[in-house]
């Protein structure tokens, strides 16, 4: 496998005048899962969309220093952006399934890409299923609406989805938020097993979520990268004061 | 003065129902009208047949022929235009300046009295550029006229798509092509087909538009290059030259039923469009 990584040298973002991210440096490991955990508005989710770019439908956005993936710039004006999206799977807050049926929206990515050969697609799509731990659930209902799934069920489904793709990272912007705590246990059950082949990056609101499966944490606020570290070390004896109050619940 | 709320809730109650009273009563009056002095000339033949002497016996076929004719031309014309102005207004660009302009342009142009589309369009299509009176020069000017409710409900129908759908689709490394296509368009569709849907009624109930551009020929018409009269424009002229009144009521009477009809089924695909997605 070729050495993928992300790495960020002085990454500052803005909207109109507002500066989101400041200064940003940060390495993504292979095979890795990086948490991010931080109050609300710090920043990490911004940082999340810099990377597939989401952020450029937004009027006003606007980015300084560097953000690179496999050493090519993300923001290289020649980059493609189809491209760079289908390297950077993103699973949103809210599950997202589209108004189609479960086999049509892991379906989707393929077909965008120009796979139309039907053996090969539904192979892909039960692969990918199944990856989630959603096949078994699925698999006798597979032309039925999305929509019908639980919320766990349609997160897991936005999973799968984004495998379809064959992308090198996963991009997890608080996937968990709205699930009740057995989808949470399956999502992060998932990614455990996800993380052999995908390198995967985990922007929470729940620092507990972090602890149990990241394997570093970086710690944002006011579009700061404040700390990142071991996740062990940093929930343990973080070094700056502010991760220490944030992650005992002092506030945010 | 104090005025008892009990009473004055009565009072508002009252004069607020009877608006309404009057409102439906207009409705149904005008209707039921129509329908009594029309429904007893409507049958089979009546359908079936083309006008005899003016209008004053036979059918109205021909009628009915040049009114779906010049209806299929302008949507023809219509549709593509009106949907591309919407998705390009919609998707295609930020709000600005010139989304404003072309928005008041298109919200001017629905403002404007059919007399006037059809002034225009006989100068422009029907002398200018020699079309004649046709079925042609008719479905280019009804298009106009129909242009900013297709504009209108196309816009409405593609922002009630939800935004993440759009998000999802680029994420997934669709294009804005695709995203459009294969991702907006058809969650959009039912309440585009709605905006269509009401355009046709509108173009079938049009007189002053049609008369202008399309004639009035009573002939069958063979190609969208013959002058045709419509079921409006039919009507109009077998009321208002005293032709034949009979007549001029069982062509009312289609005319009222093909427009409820229409109403009825886009409120249906409205209501199960607003159930689906709401």
């Amino acid at each position: 496998m070729a050495n993928f990584t992300i790495k960020a040298a002085d990454f500052s973002h803005y909207f109109g005048a507002n500066q989101t991210l400041k200064k940003i440096n940060l390495d993504v490991y292979q095979n890795e899962i990086l948490g991010i955990i931080g109050p609300a508005g710090s920043g990490k989710s911004t940082f999340l969309r810099s990377l597939n770019r989401l952020n450029d439908l937004i009027p006003g956005s606007r980015v300084e220093g560097t953000l690179t993936i496999d050493g090519q710039d993300i923001y290289d004006p020649e980059m493609s952006l189809v491209e760079l999206r289908r390297k950077l799977g993103m699973v949103f807050a809210t599950p997202t399934p589209l108004p189609r049926s479960i086999y049509e929206n892991v379906a989707f990515g393929p077909k965008m890409a120009g796979l139309h050969n039907k053996t090969k697609l539904h192979e892909l799509v039960t692969d990918c299923l199944n990856k989630t731990t959603l096949l078994e659930e699925v698999k006798d209902r597979l032309d039925t609406s999305a929509l019908k799934l639980s919320g766990g069920q349609q997160q897991r489904l936005c999973v799968a989805r984004i495998l379809a793709l064959k992308p090198e990272f996963i991009l997890l912007d608080e996937p968990c938020s709205g699930l009740d705590p057995l989808s949470t246990m399956k999502i992060e059950e998932s990614l455990r097993q996800l993380k052999k082949d995908y390198t995967i990056i985990l922007v929470t609101n729940n620092t507990k979520q972090a602890a149990r499966v990241a394997d570093r944490t970086a710690f944002f606020l006011n579009g700061e990268l404040i700390e990142i570290g071991q996740t062990e070390k940093l929930f343990t004896t973080p070094a700056d004061q502010r991760t220490n109050d944030y992650i005992s619940g002092r506030f945010g | 003065m104090y005025i008892n709320p009990k009473l004055e809730q009565k009072v508002v109650q009252s004069i607020l129902w009877l608006f309404t009273l009057i409102t439906i009563f207009i409705l149904f009056f005008i209707i039921f009208y129509i329908l009594r002095k029309g429904l007893p000339v409507l049958n089979y033949a009546f359908l079936t047949t083309n006008p005899l002497d003016m209008g004053k016996s036979g059918g109205i076929y021909s009628t009915i022929i040049g009114t779906i004719a010049l209806t299929i031309g302008a949507l023809l014309v219509a549709t593509p235009l009106g949907v591309g102005t919407a998705i390009y207004l919609n998707e295609y660009t930020r709000e600005s300046k010139m989304t404003k302009v072309i928005r008041f342009g298109s919200e001017c142009l629905a403002g404007i009295p059919s007399i006037i589309f059809g002034l225009f369009g006989f100068i422009l299509f029907v002398t200018k550029l020699k079309m004649g009176w046709s079925i042609l020069s008719g479905s280019l000017t009804m298009a106009f006229m129909l242009l900013p409710t297709i504009i209108r409900t196309s816009e409405e129908a593609l922002k009630s798509v939800p935004y993440n759908y759009r998000e999802v689709s680029y994420s997934l490394g669709g294009t804005r092509w695709q995203t459009v296509t294969k991702v907006v368009f058809p969650s959009a569709l039912p309440g585009i087909l709605t905006g269509i849907i009401l355009s046709i009624g509108r173009s079938v109930g049009e007189t002053a538009a049609t008369i202008f551009t399309a004639g009035s020929a009573l002939r069958m018409p063979t190609s969208i290059f013959s002058s045709s009269r419509t079921m409006a424009v039919h009507f109009y002229i077998l009321a208002r030259e005293g032709i034949s009144m009979p007549n001029a009521y069982g062509t009312a009477a289609v005319l009222i039923i093909t427009i409820l009809f229409i109403n009825i089924i886009s409120y249906r695909m409205m209501h199960q469009y607003i159930k689906k997605y709401s």
